[in-house]
């Protein structure tokens, strides 16, 4: 079996378990299980810039930015976890069928029992497309980036008595 | 499209659309707004991924590489903000279930 279907399976079973679990703490960490896959994923297709992205910001970043916001909200006490696990599991039973049925029809459509990944069709300069071809994104990005620090400073505003 | 290419195409893709299925299951079941983020989060690493499969597929990988860069760029702002959000409920509800944020009513 090819790695790489080792890593979309795992991809798939990551996603899963985190939108299944109760804990809001277990769902964190299995996101970031899940970028730290998509992230060998996009290493095995020839993007390792991309790669390094991801595991910084998504599965760095983004996880301390939720762990941050759920501390600072409720936590669910342990005589809740029962009632809660059940609710949670009447909620998501759908999914798990929902999941394994459109599994088997997407591999009956696409019918690939193995495959080896081809290298890559053709080298080139991340730094030149990015600096040269696409110098206007890295405007958009500094904009982005100032609206949401301008949003976040606005969100936690103190009001003036 | 090579022989190879076409199972690649055919492998992940079954990844891809199960991983938007899980996310918009989870966006639409959920009643927690940090779990409708994740849900965000799943769908956005769908796309990513189909981003980059194109640009393997398509021998352009760098291209492929810089949309990405921004997409996890505009990705992290609207984590941040929507976390903002929130916690702005939560000071202000005492709840981060979105069916309570009934101010926002016209």
């Amino acid at each position: 079996m090819s790695i790489d279907i080792i890593l979309l399976f795992c991809l798939v079973l990551a996603a899963i378990w985190t939108v299944m679990t109760v804990r809001l703490i277990h769902s964190i960490i299995g996101l970031a299980l899940t970028s730290v896959l998509l992230s060998a994923l996009m290493y095995r297709l020839a993007s390792p810039l991309a790669a390094v992205f991801e595991l910084s910001v998504c599965a760095g970043l983004i996880s301390v930015i939720f762990l941050v916001t759920v501390s600072f909200t409720q936590r669910v006490s342990k005589e809740e976890m029962p009632a809660r696990r059940k609710e949670r599991f009447v909620r998501f039973w759908g999914l798990l069928f929902i999941v394994a049925v459109a599994g088997l029809l997407l591999i009956l459509f696409f019918k690939a029992p193995q495959f080896q990944l081809p290298p890559p069709a053709g080298e080139q300069n991340v730094r030149d497309v990015l600096w040269n071809l696409r110098h206007l994104d890295m405007l958009g990005q500094v904009i982005v980036l100032l609206a949401g620090a301008l949003g976040v400073a606005v969100f936690f505003k103190e009001h003036k008595k | 499209m090579s022989a190879d290419l076409s199972q690649l195409f055919g492998h992940f893709m079954i990844a891809i659309i199960l991983l938007f299925i899980i996310g918009a299951y989870c966006i639409l079941a959920s009643f927690n707004m940090v779990r409708i983020l994740i849900g965000l989060e799943i769908l956005i690493k769908a796309a990513t991924l189909l981003i980059i499969l194109a640009g393997y597929i398509c021998g352009r990988t760098a291209l492929a590489q810089t949309i990405v860069i921004t997409l996890i760029v505009i990705e992290i702002v609207v984590m941040v903000v929507a976390s903002g959000v929130t916690l702005w409920a939560f000071r202000n509800n005492e709840s981060i279930d979105p069916r309570k944020l009934s101010e926002l009513k016209g």
